[in-house]
């Protein structure tokens, strides 16, 4: 029980890579590290990279959908990285399109995404 | 050709904690890629796995996975069944509608499943507990 995902730290991002197949209590551990790390560090992005990650079911869904809209109320936006096709089609035929969750097709394009956002929002760079 | 179904090489992992349903699910993805299922395919049976095994622990108190390799003609696929001795399910139908849930999930377990396999058969008894079962079929 004792087993956790790695948070990292990364300028004003927190990077998550999956790189098991997670038993639920770990999934449920890291939506709530996420939370806490973010209030902890002021992070305003967050990455979570599924890249490893052979399914995606509606639990783990959950986690992201979730993870999501808790960084948005703490003023910090997620991105999901590296969904591979499969599970993306199987996500969808499971009737979890994940609508909240943004996505990128690598971790180097979610962290262009997040940088843009944080651009935008700041008015510089 | 059809034939009647010939089940092979059947293994059964029992389901009573969190750690079972991992390897359940490596337990079908290892048949999956065995029997030749698609990329895509195998995602779809051990996504529908990783429900079944989760409801089988969360809602009928933890049972079984029976895994095996089924034969019928020509096709070749891979079968799983998940039993418990829990409550039953007392409305199947409602049990099947997306979005119903009688515990804290998203209702997408079983309806998800269902639409992620070739073949899904349920019987439950209230009571007595509930048996899913789920084909998919190499193509």
């Amino acid at each position: 029980m004792s087993d956790r995902v790695p948070v990292l730290k990364l300028g004003q991002v927190l990077l998550v890579s999956i790189q098991v197949d997670l038993e639920d209590q770990i999934v449920l551990d890291l939506q709530d590290d996420l939370a806490e790390r973010i209030v902890a560090t002021g992070a305003t992005g967050v990455v979570i990279d599924i890249t490893a990650l052979e399914i995606v079911d509606s639990f783990v869904g959950r986690m992201l959908a979730n993870t999501a809209a808790i960084s948005r109320m703490l003023d910090a936006e997620t991105v999901v990285v590296g969904m591979r096709p499969a599970v993306a089609i199987t996500l969808v035929e499971l009737g979890l399109s994940l609508g909240g969750v943004r996505t990128a097709l690598t971790l180097e394009k979610g962290l262009a995404l997040l940088e843009r956002d944080r651009t935008a929002r700041t008015g510089r760079p | 050709m059809t034939g009647p179904r010939v089940v092979e090489d059947e293994q059964s992992v029992p389901i009573g904690s969190n750690d079972d349903v991992v390897r359940a699910r490596q337990t079908v993805r290892t048949y999956a890629q065995q029997r030749g299922l698609s990329l895509v395919d195998q995602t779809k049976l051990v996504t529908a796995a990783s429900e079944l095994a989760r409801n089988t622990l969360v809602y009928g108190g933890g049972g079984v996975m029976r895994c095996a390799a089924v034969r019928n003609g020509t096709r070749v696929g891979v079968q799983a069944v998940f039993e418990d001795s829990g409550p039953g399910i007392p409305d199947l139908d409602l049990a099947l509608t997306d979005g119903w849930t009688s515990g804290g999930g998203l209702g997408l377990g079983l309806s998800g499943a269902r639409r992620l396999v070739d073949e899904f058969e349920l019987h439950s008894e209230p009571g007595s507990g509930t048996t899913v079962s789920v084909t998919k079929w190499a193509r």
